[in-house]
């Protein structure tokens, strides 16, 4: 339901952080039900540009902004993001903001619920009126159904999938009658591919009644299916913008780069690939929502080995088991060696390394510059990058160590900062990823587990990943386990990939064969063992 | 999700270790004493209404999210000090009372102002910041009352001033109010004496704080406790609801030493308060609260096992060890191991909640093994 007025009006906004030039001069407009598709590289500048609209405070703390923006033709003035909330902005975090042990429905209410008045409210004030639980239910459910999602609003939110949680966070934003712009900053980065499904669909309803939509997202088909019009963000400066029925994926993300951008391509390595470095069997992982059953498997020495399958089938258990994080038994053999499982620091001291794909719990250390967190670990664990004098007596940081170690991986993995010094914080979240990553690098592990590397990174930068892991595995012969929901990424850098369903191996393939080999393996279709390997 | 019998019974005793062993104590420790159950009824109904009200004064601030307010012994000091001065001016009876309470609730407010300033700036740490703002502030009373009254502030009756003429005696006599609010409705069934006022007061009470909770500032209570930073992002004053509910629970605590000192008769000026804090936490956790959790029941079922155990174990200790001595030291003893424990369990019980789920999915895959395994 898009009509002509014009509800969001940005006029030059540009922002620097202490001389750090993030955005240029930004404008375009958003009209009344409108889906805007906002895309850039990561630390283009995209969520600079969203808390700047929200009003969020981090921006008058880092001095402010130029140029000037209008809602419904009234120039925006806002000292904190209530204001930006009174105005009719609505604005969806990337980290959720709900309390755990409350429904859905006072999280939708939180400080905004409906109330009755009794006579204490004339002595002490409104904030002693009763809250009217009839009239949350009611209106909690109303938003519930504008989305057309299935929440439970009885249900407590620690019980809830995370896909439910981001349901109720939308669900807030539309409660407030108010909200007449809608700002979601990479929704679907949380969610499994079923989720986010529902979650467009959603959007897409709330925009038909009127609402309008800025929508973050690195998945460019998502924003084409979802958003009217998509604008690309590169270098301070809108580069491109095209209604969504005039581009495609690879326009938009070769106007995102700035180059052209290849397609992954499939090349199978001639590489000798002999030894066996892990053998797995029978393993099983009591991970809840990836439980494990039983798998086998055995990975070579040199070997980039890749997990794949649909969410929830147990793909993720198998890294996040072998390294102990949550319990399994089973036998797993480390140079033909048995090693104790749920013993995370044995395996550790083994030689592993993992990337967890748990966005929230990244472990980096925020307030601390990027080249500590780069090499923090490996200090710790293996007394790198440390001079030692008198017999180990004396130690000290090696500082120029770190500083080398550190910018290698800024310029293999281009994290995009001001230097090395920079704080974690003030990263882009693309780019703290990329932090996360150079720190397993740095660790020099003999095995690498990596899981969802490329989530939350943009379409360029995830080749770059990719190609880093490639290359870190083809110089420094390291044996890679990469677990990924996407496909072609696996098919990209894998010399075998392994297919999880339903807890089990459906079958280990080769990258070359056809992509729906793979498909019919992901959903339980059928059960081709992959060239001599067991099931 | 349901959960089997076996499963429920040992979801409540972990959850009422507490409690549970506090009974089986009594189980035991009744018999032994030999005391009559009428001396024992008498005894509980006397000291529900004594205590009820002051450990009834912790239930708001756990609910924030503050743990156990140690500080409500700043309001026992406000309504010491309220009670100094109708002693003074000879004020007696019910008026007596209701006038210490008028005269105290502004400096519990003022006491409980300045507790929330300082718990906020101890976030996460308020239980042991509490702890030891009850001690500074003892310090503070000390000062004044030993040295203020008589000097700056007036105060002429001789008999509750030091015979140098400023600065309050050690005991005052409550003469004047003495149990002015337990006999002012009288009842008496048996040999039991009930005082009927006091429990419509505590009555009161707890209505208020079912009232309470369904009100706008309850449920920002129990949204601050939960998690400030997401509390203060939805634009709930963060700080200043906390510092509202210690101010609450120090007005009430105030409230509740007048209650007891007109009970007891007398007041001990440099002690009285001195281990209300300890005394009511230490029931609150008998009666099963934790630090997280507390409601009504927690409080009564605190108060009655809590003073059973002192009524009933000095005289079963010396049917078994020939000592009675052990009085006022046992409790102080009893008092802070409970605390300690209370807190060490309540630690263990996160630890094993969180074991149990994943104990369920291990569970499941142990059976699916067995199943497997009878089919290989
Ligand atoms: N608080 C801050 N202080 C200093 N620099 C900052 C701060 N926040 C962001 N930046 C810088 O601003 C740039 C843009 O960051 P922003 O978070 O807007 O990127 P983004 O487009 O959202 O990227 P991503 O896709 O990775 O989330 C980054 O280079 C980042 O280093
Ligand atoms: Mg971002």
């Amino acid at each position: 339901m898009e009509s002509n007025e014009v509800v969001l009006k940005v006029e030059n906004i540009g922002k620097d952080f202490f001389g750090n030039v993030v955005l240029k001069s930004v404008s375009f407009e958003v009209k009344k039900g409108e889906v805007i598709g906002l895309v850039g590289e990561n630390g283009a500048g995209k969520s600079t540009l969203m808390n700047i609209l929200f009003g969020l405070p981090v921006i008058n703390e880092t001095g402010g902004f130029s140029g000037n923006f209008f809602l419904n033709g009234e120039k925006a003035h806002f000292s904190s993001s209530f204001d930006a909330l009174d105005a009719g902005i609505g604005m969806v975090h990337q980290e959720f903001v709900l309390l755990p042990g409350f429904t859905a429905t006072e999280n939708i209410l939180l400080n905004r619920e409906s109330v009755k008045d009794n006579f204490a409210v004339n002595i002490f004030g409104d904030r002693l009126k009763h809250l009217d639980r009839e009239d949350m239910k009611k209106r909690a459910v109303n938003a519930i159904n504008k989305l057309d999602v299935n929440l439970d609003p009885e249900m407590i939110v620690a019980e809830m999938p995370v896909g439910h949680r981001q349901f109720t966070e939308i669900a807030r934003e539309i409660d407030r009658s108010s909200t007449k712009l809608l700002i979601l900053d990479e929704p679907t980065a949380v969610l499994t591919e079923s989720e986010a499904e529902i979650m467009i669909k959603a959007a897409k309803k709330l925009a038909e009644e009127g609402m309008s939509i800025i929508f973050i997202s690195h998945r460019l088909h998502e924003v084409l299916d979802l958003c009217d019009r998509v604008l690309v963000l590169r270098d301070g400066n809108l580069v491109f913008e095209s209604e969504s029925e005039n581009t495609n994926p690879r326009e938009i993300a070769e106007s995102m780069v700035g180059r052209s951008i290849s397609d992954f391509e499939h090349t199978e390595r001639k590489k000798e690939l002999q030894k066996d470095l892990l053998e797995v069997k029978d393993l099983w992982v009591a991970m809840p929502g990836e439980v494990v059953k039983g798998v086998n498997f055995t990975v070579k020495k040199g070997e980039i080995f890749g997990i794949g399958g649909l969410a929830g089938q147990g793909k993720l258990g198998i890294a996040n088991g072998i390294m102990g994080l949550f319990p399994s038994r089973g036998k797993v053999l480390f140079k033909g060696e048995e090693i104790p499982l749920n013993n995370t620091k044995n395996i550790l001291d083994l030689g592993f390394s993992f990337v967890s794909e748990d966005r929230r719990g990244v472990g980096l250390l925020l307030d601390e510059p990027i080249d500590w967190n780069i090499t923090f670990t490996a200090m710790q664990a293996h007394e790198r990058f440390i001079v030692k004098y008198l017999g180990g007596l004396l130690k000290f940081r090696n500082d120029k160590e770190i500083r080398k170690e550190a910018l290698k991986y800024i310029d293999m993995l281009q994290i995009k900062c001001t230097s090395e010094k920079q704080f974690a914080r003030a990263l882009s979240g693309g780019n703290q990823q990329k932090v996360c990553l150079a720190k397993a690098f740095a660790l020099n592990p003999e095995i690498l587990f990596v899981s969802e590397p490329t989530r939350g990174i943009d379409v360029g930068a995830k080749e770059l990943v990719l190609n880093a892991l490639k290359k870190y595995n083809e110089e420094s012969g390291i044996t890679i386990i990469i677990t990924s929901s996407e496909l072609e990424e696996l098919r990209s850098i894998s010399d075998r990939i392994a297919i999880v369903n339903e807890g089990k191996i459906a079958g280990i393939l080769p990258p070359s064969k056809p992509a729906t080999d793979f498909g019919l393996l992901m959903i339980g279709e059928s059960n081709i063992n992959g060239e001599g390997e067991i099931k | 999700m349901s959960m089997s019998n076996s499963e429920k019974v040992k979801k409540f005793l972990i959850n009422n270790t507490v409690p549970i062993l506090f009974v089986v104590l009594l189980f035991f420790a009744i018999p032994l004493s030999g005391f009559s159950p009428e001396y024992l009824a008498n005894e509980m109904i006397t000291r529900l209404g004594r205590n009820s009200f002051l450990v009834l004064a912790l239930l708001i601030p756990v609910m924030a999210g503050m743990g156990m307010n140690f500080g409500i012994v700043l309001g026992a000091m406000a309504g010491e000090i309220g009670l100094i001065f109708i002693t003074d001016w000879g004020v007696v009876g019910i008026n007596g009372v209701f006038l210490a309470m008028i005269i105290s609730t502004p400096i519990a407010i003022i006491l409980g102002f300045v507790a929330g300033l300082i718990l906020n700036a101890a976030k996460g740490r308020e239980m042991v910041t509490g702890f030891m703002l009850g001690f500074f502030m003892n310090g503070v009373y000390q000062l004044f009352v030993l040295y203020g009254m008589g000097n700056i502030i007036p105060i002429n009756n001789p008999k509750i001033l030091l015979p140098r003429g400023y600065g309050i005696r050690n005991a005052i006599d409550l003469v004047n109010i003495r149990q002015a609010f337990d006999s002012f409705i009288k009842l008496k069934i048996g040999d039991i004496s009930i005082p009927v006022f006091s429990f419509i007061i505590i009555a009161i009470l707890c209505i208020f704080i079912v009232w309470f909770r369904k009100t706008k500032l309850g449920q920002d209570m129990r949204a601050v406790g939960q998690d400030n930073d997401i509390a203060a992002a939805s634009g709930i004053a963060v700080k200043r609801t906390r510092i509202l509910s210690i101010v609450i629970s120090t007005v009430l605590a105030c409230y509740g030493q007048i209650i007891f000192l007109q009970n007891i008769g007398t007041m001990n000026t440099y002690n009285s308060h001195e281990q209300v804090g300890t005394f009511a936490v230490a029931a609150i956790l008998i009666g099963g609260a934790s630090v997280a959790k507390a409601n009504i029941s927690n409080v009564f079922i605190g108060v009655v096992l809590f003073h059973m155990t002192f009524i009933v174990s000095p005289r079963a200790g010396k049917e078994l060890v020939g000592q009675a001595q052990i009085g006022e030291h046992f409790r102080v003893f009893v008092s802070y191991a409970v605390i300690a424990i209370s807190l060490a369990l309540y630690a263990w019980r996160r630890q094993a909640a969180k074991n149990r789920e994943i104990k369920a999915v291990l569970d499941e895959q142990n059976e699916a093994i067995e199943n497997r395994g009878g089919s290989q």
